[in-house]
């Protein structure tokens, strides 16, 4: 009967991606450490051994970082032009190198000069890697060879020139010393065996292909290529399984997490996106400043490396897990007796039973909307903390305001402090098209009302010229978006053509009989 | 045009409770109230209807208890009777006639005031005579010129005098000095008299004016040399005053739906008991001062202990200004649905004429304010089984823009009433025309479609349980839009789905389409000859095959589906056409020069079942067909259509009428006069059930343990009243006295028959013996 209505807070349709274990999981990271390279970061590799240092490929250099540190443990610089695909052995004590003059070096981990150097390709060599047998050397290149070298003697063991473009990307076994795989530019993947003269294996990317990743089953192939990521079955003989087209630009690399349950696919549209292997759909998506080129992923997702084509290395570290727990001591609670007692007792047989009516509870504005102080019950609404975590509450209160007649009063008689507070929220929540009516009409009333005013407060000034601006922006916004709009509905029109007119006809036949 | 002499029109339901001020008896245990042509008597405590004192003819103006004996009543009536009533056990008592229709009365002693037509205010004498029917010749007129409303006047202070403002005037007449004072202290502007109460002991007028304040006048036995003070609170009219019977406080009221209560001579010190839900109309006090009532405009009588807690309400069918959302049915409860209060529905039951509930749709705070926009309830609809509501809700202000709220209520079987399960807001970009949902009850998907003038039309569809990872809290189905639908930016005036749910029709201006509800693939198109549609129905059972339709131009058309032609047409202008979900029945109501006529009709059958010229005056705005609980047995052709479901509708004048055959009446009579009330306690349902099946139990327990009293056996009275010295032996009397006590098996059950079986053949044996004997004793007596 006589009780207080409270404000209806409606329960506006969240925006936004939903939250998943995912998004959880992968925004788990600090902020990014940004490290500016020499050069376009064209390759990153995880040492296979603790403590997991990284090479970076950039320019002329190959700088080694450790797991936790912002300057480089190690450089390579001896390259008399620019380097590509630095990468280390299964034992982490030797990293091999491509460059553009042709020539594959190779170089001791601890040691600056390179140890050997194989020449034989005639143009820039992108594609450098150890097979798992440890003493050879995949290399593969612009002059669409595909060789095997002996490490310590230096010697060209095979060649392959299947390939009609360029080579960019191949991946070697982890489980047969013998099976490599390459992609080339002339949109085809190859798998090779050392042990025969020829492909084993050809599939058709269908792009060029810019990446390879191999499952650590070895199973499963995925391929990058144009704007496409493919997935193949190898075990049925290259089978295509999947193809993605998640990106809008190139893509460039590939890497798996290190349990294998997601795929990470980085692209020059700067989006890395996060594939589950299970149903490949996009689970996250992480944005970056710059077209990105390189990414590698350290062993149990501790961190998260790309580069990019502005030379910029960025390097985001996963948030310990434990560092919380520390920081926050067991809160000692009241104990279970404090909550039980005198809820046990039980009333005499001739106790006169006083019942106390529930007192409704009102959050602050709403005890000032049963007074009907309405300027206060605004001023309420707009604390910072309401503000700034339930927009939604606020506005609901100004509509409330606007439904009783009274938001001019509560909007009038303000300060320039309170003012500012008002058209702060104003601006900020206006192109939310959840508030946008009422706060249209609050932003109406202030103008109506101080507007005599303007002038004599700087601050005040601003917000609106600030507000006028934005909402200039927005007008123009709208009208391209009609434009589209028009645009995409002749074009509908068009294709619907047809049926529409056998309606039309039929219609017509209809008014025709009677 | 055949007469059908059996049905009639009859009211029902709804009539006003807060047209007077109400009455509260001496002990506060019925509070009586004018309603229509007759005065009810509600129960202070249950709230329920005790008895209704029915006698009047025409409406009754104003009720009154009799100072002289405070278990009666008098009540007067514009048929020119005031009649007195002992309301404990509602009889009537006297009935006096007079010429002209009364407004309202007063009482003070021996004397009745009645208004009479002229607005005079008019003394009546009471013949002390023992007849029933008095005509009344002594009149007197006291005042001339007094207001019609009866809160404008008032006794002071043990009926020394008389007081009664008008307009911006106010008057005092004094019985001793018989003599009157007038006074007209304002000029004008909003000081306008509204209401006025005399303080019970004190020389003190407390006036009610129109911008909301309140004076209390004094001194005013000279013309001259009167004072008042202004007491301020009310934003408008103060609509009713009243002293406490001390005269301790002072209760005002108004449009904001607050009592204040003010203390008497500390007027700077007030209570408040606010949020009484609508516009106070009246406030009055019981004789002891123990409970307050207060009428509201929504045809509500709430009672009040001592200004802290409502006790009671006592609610009416509430009618607004307009009943937008049309009369529903409620398939769950059988109850009648249409607008409540604002913002609200109200669930009325037709069977026991009660208001059952409230249901607040828009659940916001309603603020008591002339010329402020709120929310209003526009649209409802029910599905097949009772288990959806669909409400519309809109707020239109001069400059904003429109806003509509879809709601989706779901109905609760824990708590036993609607909870909220999805709120759109601005399901269209204008008014919505029309809803309805998908009628197959056995259907596993529910459709509701929403017709809009913005051109479209929407199905609106239950979504199945969002799939949750298992860490998010589980949120229920909801409803989302499924299909937007449109044909040529027409405007769909009218929407509806056939019985089965296959087709949904949907009427845009002036053609009709159909519609896949699967597939929402458009089927047909039908069209009429100019006119937009104004209703589509769909027929029911052996008449599914027809979709008729009514149009502006004075045209009903039936077309059959399964030719897609049209069957036939006549020119009638149909206002409403409806359809009766129980049989094949159609109603139709059409308007012709200010009142309505009914037909009632089978799409197949070219001939109608029923008509009826001139229902009612006025148009009709909204009718239904309810099913009924009992169907009736008529074997009359014209009222065969009754026999399943009941037809109610409400006119412009928000009449809420039905049809009653004379069957239908006889029942109820009968029904009515089974029940013998017992005022102790209010007759509710509840009783009825509890309280027979006591009376029952009591009765049982009392023939199964008392044994039949002996006194009333020949025998025993003549063993006791026989003098000793001429009885015989007592060895001898005995075994027939213990006999005497058996039970035979004449008198009693057959149980206690069959227990006593062998004694009673040993007494039937002895019957001659006895007679004997009591021969003899006579004989004994006499001699004696």
């Amino acid at each position: 009967m006589a009780s207080f209505k409270p404000t209806q807070i409606p329960d506006l349709p969240k925006l936004g991606e939903k939250i998943t274990e995912d998004t959880l999981y992968w925004k788990n990271y600090k902020a990014p450490v940004q490290i500016k390279e020499f050069g376009a970061v064209s390759n990153i590799d995880f040492s296979p051994v603790s403590p997991h240092n990284f090479a970076v490929t950039a320019f002329t250099r190959i700088h080694i970082y450790g797991p936790f540190s912002q300057e480089p443990v190690k450089t390579f610089t001896r390259f008399k032009d620019t380097a590509y695909c630095g990468r280390f052995r299964s034992d982490g004590q030797l990293l091999v190198a491509g460059c553009e003059d042709s020539v594959v070096r190779l170089y001791d981990v601890g040691g600056k000069a390179a140890l050997r150097m194989y020449k034989g390709h005639t143009k820039a060599v992108h594609v450098a890697d150890f097979t798992t047998g440890r003493y050879q050397i995949l290399t593969a290149s612009d002059d669409y060879t595909c060789r095997l070298w002996d490490i310590p003697n230096a010697v060209e063991l095979t060649a392959y020139q299947e390939h009609t473009d360029y080579v960019r990307c191949g991946v070697t076994s982890k489980l047969n010393r013998d099976l490599f795989i390459t992609g080339s530019y002339d949109h085809t993947l190859r798998v090779f065996d050392s042990r025969t003269e020829k492909s084993v294996m050809t599939m058709d990317h269908g792009q060029p292909v810019e990446s390879l990743l191999l499952y650590p089953s070895e199973g499963l192939l995925v391929s990058a290529g144009g704007r496409y990521v493919k997935v193949w079955d190898l075990l049925k003989g290259g089978q295509p399984l999947v193809s993605l087209k998640n990106h809008h630009k190139t893509v460039t690399c590939l890497a798996l997490n290190s349990s294998g349950q997601r795929l990470l696919s980085a692209s020059l549209d700067r989006h890395v996106k996060v594939y589950n292997t299970t149903n490949y759909k996009v689970v996250h998506n992480f944005d970056y400043a710059a077209a990105i080129l390189s990414l590698g992923l350290a062993p149990d997702d501790e961190s998260i490396v790309v580069g990019m084509t502005n030379s910029i290395l960025s390097i985001k570290h996963r948030k310990n897990l434990e560092e919380p727990k520390e920081t926050s001591k067991p809160r000692r609670r009241p104990s279970y007796r404090v909550f039980m007692k005198g809820k046990n007792f039980v009333p005499k047989q001739d106790d006169y039973f006083v019942s106390k009516p529930a007192r409704q509870h009102l959050a602050k504005y709403d005890k000032q909307l049963k007074r009907f102080n309405v300027s206060k019950a605004l001023d309420t609404a707009l604390e910072a903390w309401l503000r700034r975590k339930k927009p939604e509450v606020t506005v609901a209160v100004i509509k409330e305001l606007d439904r009783r007649g009274t938001l001019k009063n509560a909007l009038a008689g303000r300060d320039e402090e309170q003012l500012s507070r008002l058209l702060c929220f104003v601006i900020g929540n206006f192109f939310d098209t959840r508030f946008t009516p009422v706060l249209a009409t609050t932003a109406e009333i202030v103008l109506d009302i101080y507007q005599c005013v303007i002038g004599q407060s700087a601050v005040i000034d601003r917000h609106l010229i600030h507000l006028q601006k934005l909402l200039e922006k927005e007008i123009y916004y709208q009208k391209d978006l009609m434009e589209i709009l028009g645009m995409l509905d002749t074009m509908f029109a068009f294709s619907l053509l047809r049926k529409e007119l056998i309606c039309v006809l039929q219609h017509y036949d209809d008014l025709s009989q009677l | 045009m055949v007469e059908y002499g059996d049905i009639r029109v009859v009211y029902r339901g709804g009539s006003k409770i807060n047209f007077r001020k109400p009455v509260i008896s001496n002990d506060s245990r019925f509070l009586l109230c004018a309603s229509g042509e007759s005065v009810k008597v509600f129960s202070s405590v249950t709230e329920e209807c005790v008895h209704e004192l029915r006698g009047h003819t025409g409406q009754v103006t104003g009720v009154l208890l009799r100072p002289s004996n405070h278990l009666q009543v008098y009540s007067c009536s514009t048929d020119g009777t005031v009649r007195l009533w002992d309301f404990t056990d509602g009889i009537l008592v006297r009935v006096k006639n007079e010429k002209g229709t009364f407004r309202t009365l007063v009482v003070k002693q021996v004397c009745v005031f009645v208004f009479a037509e002229l607005f005079q205010l008019v003394a009546v004498n009471l013949p002390q005579t023992p007849d029933q029917l008095v005509e009344a010749r002594d009149l007197s007129a006291v005042l001339s010129d007094v207001s019609s409303n009866p809160s404008t006047i008032a006794f002071g202070r043990g009926g020394e005098y008389l007081a009664s403002v008008n307009n911006l005037k106010m008057e005092i007449y004094f019985f001793k000095k018989n003599k009157s004072y007038r006074f007209e202290p304002f000029n004008g502007g909003k000081n306008t008299f509204t209401c006025i109460a005399c303080h019970p002991k004190d020389d003190c007028v407390a006036t009610g004016h129109d911008d909301g304040k309140i004076r209390l006048w004094r001194n005013f036995k000279q013309k001259k040399e009167y004072t008042y003070s202004t007491l301020h609170w009310h934003h408008s009219a103060v609509s009713s005053l009243c002293f406490t019977p001390e005269g301790t406080n002072l209760l005002s009221g108004g449009v904001e739906s607050v009592l204040v209560q003010w203390r008497y001579n500390q007027e700077n010190q007030k209570d408040f008991l606010p949020r009484l839900g609508a516009a106070i109309t009246h406030v009055t006090v019981s004789p002891d001062g123990a409970l307050f009532s207060t009428s509201h405009s929504d045809n509500k009588i709430t009672i009040i202990q001592s200004c802290v807690k409502v006790s009671a309400v006592i609610q009416g069918l509430v009618k607004g200004e307009n009943v937008t959302t049309g009369l529903l049915v409620d398939p769950r409860s059988k109850a009648l649905v249409l607008n409540g209060r604002p913002g609200h529905l109200q669930f009325y039951s037709l069977q026991r004429d009660k208001l059952l509930f409230h249901l607040d749709i828009v659940q916001q705070e309603y603020i008591h304010e002339a010329g402020l926009e709120q929310f209003e309830v526009v649209r409802a609809a029910f599905d097949a089984s009772g288990l959806w509501l669909a409400t519309v809700e809109e707020r239109k202000q001069k400059s904003a823009e429109l806003e509509l709220n879809l709601k989706l209520w779901s109905f609760d079987e824990q708590t036993q009433s609607f909870v909220l399960n999805t709120t759109v807001s601005a399901p269209h970009e204008a008014r919505i025309t029309a809803m309805c949902f998908s009628q197959a009850a056995d259907s596993q998907t529910t459709t509701l479609v929403s017709a809009s003038r913005d051109g479209h039309f929407k199905a609106w569809q239950l979504g199945l349980p969002a799939h949750t990872d298992g860490t998010q809290e589980y949120e229920g189905p909801s409803w989302s839009c499924d299909f937007v639908g449109a044909y040529h930016g027409l405007v769909p005036r009218c929407c509806c789905f056939s019985a089965d749910g296959s087709l949904l029709a949907v009427g845009f201006q002036e053609v009709v389409t159909v519609w896949n509800p699967t597939s929402w693939e458009l089927l047909t198109t039908l069209s009429q000859p100019p006119g937009d549609v104004r209703n589509l129905c769909f027929g029911q059972l052996s008449c599914s095959k027809y979709l008729l339709g009514s149009n502006n131009k004075k045209m009903v058309c039936c077309w059959n589906l399964l030719t897609c032609s049209l069957e036939w047409s006549t020119s009638m202008d149909v206002s409403l056409l409806l359809v009766d979900s129980r049989s094949e029945n159609m109603a139709a109501f059409c308007c012709q020069d200010g009142s309505t006529d009914l037909f009632v009709f089978k799409p197949s059958e070219p001939r109608p079942l029923f008509s009826q010229k001139a229902v009612c005056s006025g148009r009709v705005i909204h009718a239904v067909f309810t099913p009924r609980e009992v169907m009736l047995e008529s074997s009359e052709e014209s009222s065969q259509w009754l026999n399943r479901s009941q037809l109610y509708f409400l006119t412009e004048f928000m009449d809420l009428l039905t049809f009653s055959t004379k069957a239908e009446e006889e029942k109820l009579m009968a029904s009515s006069k089974q029940l013998v009330i017992d005022d102790t306690v209010a007759m509710t349902p509840f009783y009825l059930l509890l309280g027979k099946h006591r009376h029952e139990h009591l009765g049982n327990e009392e023939s199964a343990e008392r044994t039949p009293l002996p006194q009333s056996s020949v025998a025993i009275k003549e063993l006791l009243q026989t003098p000793a010295h001429v009885l015989p032996a007592t060895s001898f009397l005995c075994s027939m006295f213990a006999k005497s006590l058996l039970i035979s098996v004449t008198e009693t059950s057959r149980r206690v028959g069959h227990r006593f079986n062998l004694n009673n053949s040993d007494s039937d044996s002895n019957s001659s013996f006895r007679f004997r004997f009591f021969e003899d004793m006579t004989c004994f007596t006499r001699a004696s």
